[in-house]
C-alpha cells in the first residue's frame, strides 16, 4: 500500500476504519459522529459503512457516553468514544475517574475496560470558550489510565489503531489545530510503540519536550534557534500516562538543558511532571534548571487574544534564552 | 404512605390479596425457598453487623428490611442474565450464587472487588450513587447487539434517584429501548434525607415522563415483587424495552454502622413498618396455606445460624493481603510509573506489611 500524503483527520478516520475491519467488537460512540460524521469529520462515512450498531450516534449526555461504554466494554466490546471537544469532557470525569480507571483492578482482571476516549484537544482554531482546552493533566493524574496525544498524521493513522487494540483504557488526545495539516502517512508499517517519545528534530544544546499542537510550535523555534546558533533537540513525547522517561533524561544528559512546551497552564502540569522526573535522574548533568512554556494560569481567553495565551515560539525562545544563560 | 397503586399479593398478616394484573402461582417449593433466602440473608446480615461492632469489618450496610424487594427480584432472573448492584445487595448477590465471604471482603477492607462478576453474572458494589445505572444499559446494548436472549438488572435508591446518571441511563434505555430492569428500592432514606427530599411525586411515576413503564411494588412482598420482576425481565428479553420497578419497602436499620438513625427518624415510624415485615408475611402464608410446621422453619432457622457461624469464621481467617496487591492488575500492561512503586516498595522492605 505504500505511503500516502493525507490530513490529520483523514489518517484517523482511516485508522478507524482499519480498527473497524479487522475486528468486529469495535464499536464507536459519541455525539453527531453518524451521519454528519462528527463535528471534525473523524468519522465520516464510518456509519454509511458499518452501520449504526456499530457507529452509535449517541443522546447528548457524556457522562453516559462513557458509562455505557463501561458496560459495552463489560460484554466484550471495544469501545471508541469520541468526546466532541475537550470542554465537554467534565461531565463524563466521573465515570472516567471512578469507572473507567478502576474497574480493572476492582475486579481483579476480569473486567477489561478497553476504552479508547477520544479528546479533540487544544486550542488555535478561533473558537468560542470551553471548545480549546487541554485538560490531559487531570487523567494523566489518575491511575488507571493511560494518556496520548498525537501531533502528525502518520502518528494519528497508527496510534488509533494501537490504542483500540491496547487493553487499558485510554484518553486519546487530538490537537485539532492539526487536523488540516497534511502530512505522509506510512499504511503498511508502524513508526513507533505507542507509548514511545520520539526525537523528531536530533540537537546539542537544549532538549524540548512537547506533545499535540506544541510539537510543530517546538519545530519552529529550532529553526529560529539554530539561525542564532542554538541547537535544539526536539521530542515529541507522545505519551504522557506513561511518560517515556528514558528516551527524555537521555537526551538531557546529553544537552544538560530541559524545557517543556505545553498548552496547558502550569500548575501540577504534564510539564511539571517531566520537570521534575527529569531533574530527579539527570540532577548532576544539568546545566541549567528545568523549565516549563505553558499557558497562563487564566481560564481559555476569548480567541481573538489565543495567540497571547498558547505558548509562541517566541515565548519558548525566551526560555531558551534562559536555560543558556545559565552558563554565563 | 402505601397508596392503592402499590402491586401487592400478600398482605402483611399474610393473607393473599388479587391484583388484577398480577397473580402468584408459585407452589410450596419455590415460597419456601424465598423464606428460606431471606432468613439467611437477614442472618448473614446481622452477623455481618456484629463482625463490624466487633472490630472485625470496616463497615457494614445493613439489608434489613429490604429482603424481600432483593430476594424477589433476584429470583426472578435467568442464569445468564446480568445484574449491576448498589452496595446494599447481599440479597441479589445471594441469590446469583456470590459466596457470603466474598461478599464481606471489600467490608473487611481486603479488596476492592470480592468476587468474579462475570463467574456469578453479579458486578461489583457499586458506592459511587448511580453509576452503575449506565453500566447497565450498555451492557444491555450490547445484548442487543449480540442478539442474545438475556437482560440487565440494574439496582439503585431513592437517594441514587436524583443522580444524573441515573436520569441519563433513564433516556438510555429508552431511546435504545434496552433490555434492562431498573429496581429502585425506595427505603424512605437517603442516610438521613427522605424520599421527599429527592422528589415531588411517587418515583415510579418518573418512568412515563421518560417513555416507559414504571410500577410500584410492595417492596415487603416478595411474591409481589418476583412477579413484577419476572415479567418485566421476560419483557426486556423479548424486545419490549425498559421497566421501572420501584419497590417500597424501608431500611429497618441504620445506613451504615457508621450511620445514627435516632438522630433523624422517630421509632414510631420504625414501628410500622416492622408491622410489614418481609419474612413474617411469608411464614403465615407457610403455615396457613401449605401447612408449614414449626419443624420446618427450625431448619432453615438452624441453617442460617450454620452459614453464619461459617461466614464469622471466614472473615476472621481473611488476613491483610501483601501490600504489593495494590500495584496488582491497575494496568492490563504494566504501568512505568506504577511499576516504579512495586520496585520501591520491595527493594525498602516495606512489602511485608506486618
Amino acid at each position: 500500500m505504500a505511503k500516502q500524503s493525507m490530513t490529520m483527520a483523514k489518517a484517523l478516520n482511516e485508522g478507524l476504519r482499519r480498527a473497524m475491519e479487522k475486528d468486529r467488537k469495535v464499536l464507536l460512540i459519541g455525539e453527531d459522529i453518524g451521519k454528519l460524521g462528527g463535528v471534525f469529520r473523524i468519522t465520516d462515512g464510518l456509519q454509511k459503512d458499518f452501520g449504526e450498531d456499530r457507529v452509535i450516534d449517541a443522546p447528548l449526555a457524556e457522562s453516559a457516553i462513557v458509562g455505557t461504554s463501561v458496560g459495552l466494554a463489560i460484554r466484550g466490546y471495544r469501545m471508541v468514544v469520541e468526546i466532541q471537544f475537550d470542554g465537554f469532557v467534565y461531565p463524563a470525569f466521573d465515570q472516567i475517574v471512578s469507572q473507567v480507571a478502576k474497574l480493572h483492578k476492582r475486579s481483579a482482571g476480569v473486567y477489561t475496560m478497553g476504552l479508547v476516549i477520544r479528546l479533540p484537544f487544544q486550542g488555535g482554531i478561533g473558537a468560542i470558550e470551553h471548545h480549546s482546552e487541554s485538560p490531559e493533566a487531570y487523567f494523566v493524574h489518575t491511575a488507571g489510565l493511560r494518556v496520548v496525544a498525537c501531533s502528525t498524521p502518520n502518528d494519528a493513522y497508527w496510534m488509533i489503531q494501537q490504542s483500540i487494540e491496547h487493553d487499558d483504557p485510554i484518553i486519546f488526545c487530538e490537537p485539532k489545530s492539526r487536523y488540516w495539516e497534511k502530512g505522509e502517512v506510512d499504511l503498511d508499517n508502524p513508526p513507533y510503540g505507542l507509548f514511545d517519545a520520539v526525537v523528531r528534530r536530533p540537537g546539542t544544546d537544549v532538549t524540548v519536550v512537547a506533545y499535540g499542537s506544541m510539537v510543530k510550535t517546538a519545530l519552529r523555534s529550532a529553526e529560529v534557534a539554530e539561525s542564532e546558533g542554538v541547537s535544539l533537540e526536539v521530542i515529541d513525547a507522545r505519551s504522557l500516562s506513561p511518560l517515556d522517561l528514558d528516551t527524555i533524561a537521555a537526551s538531557v544528559e546529553k544537552t544538560g538543558r530541559l524545557v517543556v512546551v505545553q498548552e496547558a497552564p502550569p500548575a501540577a502540569s504534564v510539564g511539571s511532571e517531566i520537570v521534575a522526573a527529569v531533574s530527579e535522574r539527570c540532577f548532576s548533568s544539568m546545566r541549567a534548571p528545568g523549565t516549563r512554556v505553558s499557558a497562563y494560569h487564566v481560564p481559555y481567553p476569548p480567541s481573538r487574544i489565543e495567540d497571547a495565551f498558547r505558548p509562541s515560539v517566541d515565548r519558548v525562545m525566551d526560555a531558551i534564552d534562559r536555560v543558556m544563560g545559565y552558563d554565563q | 404512605m402505601i397508596t392503592d397503586e402499590l402491586v401487592q399479593l400478600l398482605t402483611p398478616e399474610g393473607e393473599r390479596v388479587s391484583h388484577p394484573e398480577y397473580r402468584s402461582e408459585l407452589g410450596r417449593e419455590e415460597i419456601l425457598g424465598f423464606y428460606r433466602d431471606m432468613v439467611i440473608v437477614r442472618r448473614l446480615c446481622n452477623e455481618s453487623t456484629s463482625l463490624q461492632r466487633q472490630g472485625q469489618l470496616a463497615l457494614w450496610a445493613p439489608l434489613q428490611g429490604q429482603e424481600a424487594a432483593q430476594i424477589g427480584a433476584g429470583r426472578a432472573l435467568a442464569p445468564m442474565d446480568f445484574t449491576f448492584p448498589s452496595y446494599r445487595e447481599h440479597g441479589v448477590a445471594w441469590t446469583r450464587g456470590v459466596p457470603p465471604r466474598d461478599m464481606l471482603r471489600i467490608f473487611r477492607a481486603t479488596t476492592s472487588g470480592g468476587w468474579d462478576p462475570q463467574r456469578y453474572r453479579h458486578s461489583l458494589p457499586m458506592v459511587v450513587l448511580g453509576d452503575q445505572t449506565l453500566h447497565a444499559v450498555g451492557y444491555a446494548m450490547g445484548i442487543q447487539r449480540d442478539g442474545a436472549d438475556e437482560a440487565v438488572m440494574t439496582f439503585f435508591g431513592d437517594g441514587a434517584s436524583s443522580q444524573g446518571d441515573v436520569l441519563e441511563s433513564f433516556v438510555w434505555a429508552a431511546s435504545f429501548n434496552a433490555p434492562v430492569v431498573f429496581v429502585l428500592q425506595n427505603n424512605q432514606w437517603a442516610i438521613s434525607e427522605p424520599t421527599s427530599l429527592q422528589t415531588k411525586i411517587p418515583l415510579y411515576h418518573r418512568a412515563h415522563g421518560f417513555g416507559f413503564p414504571g410500577v410500584r411494588v410492595d417492596g415487603n412482598d416478595v411474591l409481589a415483587m418476583y412477579e413484577v420482576a419476572k415479567r418485566a425481565m421476560d419483557n426486556a428479553r423479548a424486545g419490549g424495552g425498559p421497566t421501572l420497578i420501584e419497590a417500597y419497602t424501608y431500611r429497618m436499620g441504620a445506613h451504615t454502622t457508621s450511620d445514627d438513625p435516632t438522630r433523624y427518624r422517630v421509632d414510631a415510624e420504625v414501628e410500622v413498618w416492622r408491622h410489614r415485615d418481609p419474612i413474617e408475611r411469608v411464614k403465615a402464608l407457610l403455615a396457613r396455606e401449605f401447612g408449614a410446621h414449626k419443624a420446618t422453619f427450625d431448619e432453615v432457622a438452624a441453617e442460617a445460624e450454620q452459614l453464619a457461624l461459617q461466614l464469622r469464621e471466614d472473615v476472621l481467617a481473611m488476613d491483610a493481603p501483601e501490600p504489593t496487591m495494590m500495584f496488582d492488575h491497575v494496568y492490563a500492561e504494566p504501568h512505568a510509573l506504577t511499576e516504579a512503586g512495586r520496585r520501591e516498595m520491595i527493594e525498602l522492605g516495606l512489602d511485608g506489611g506486618h
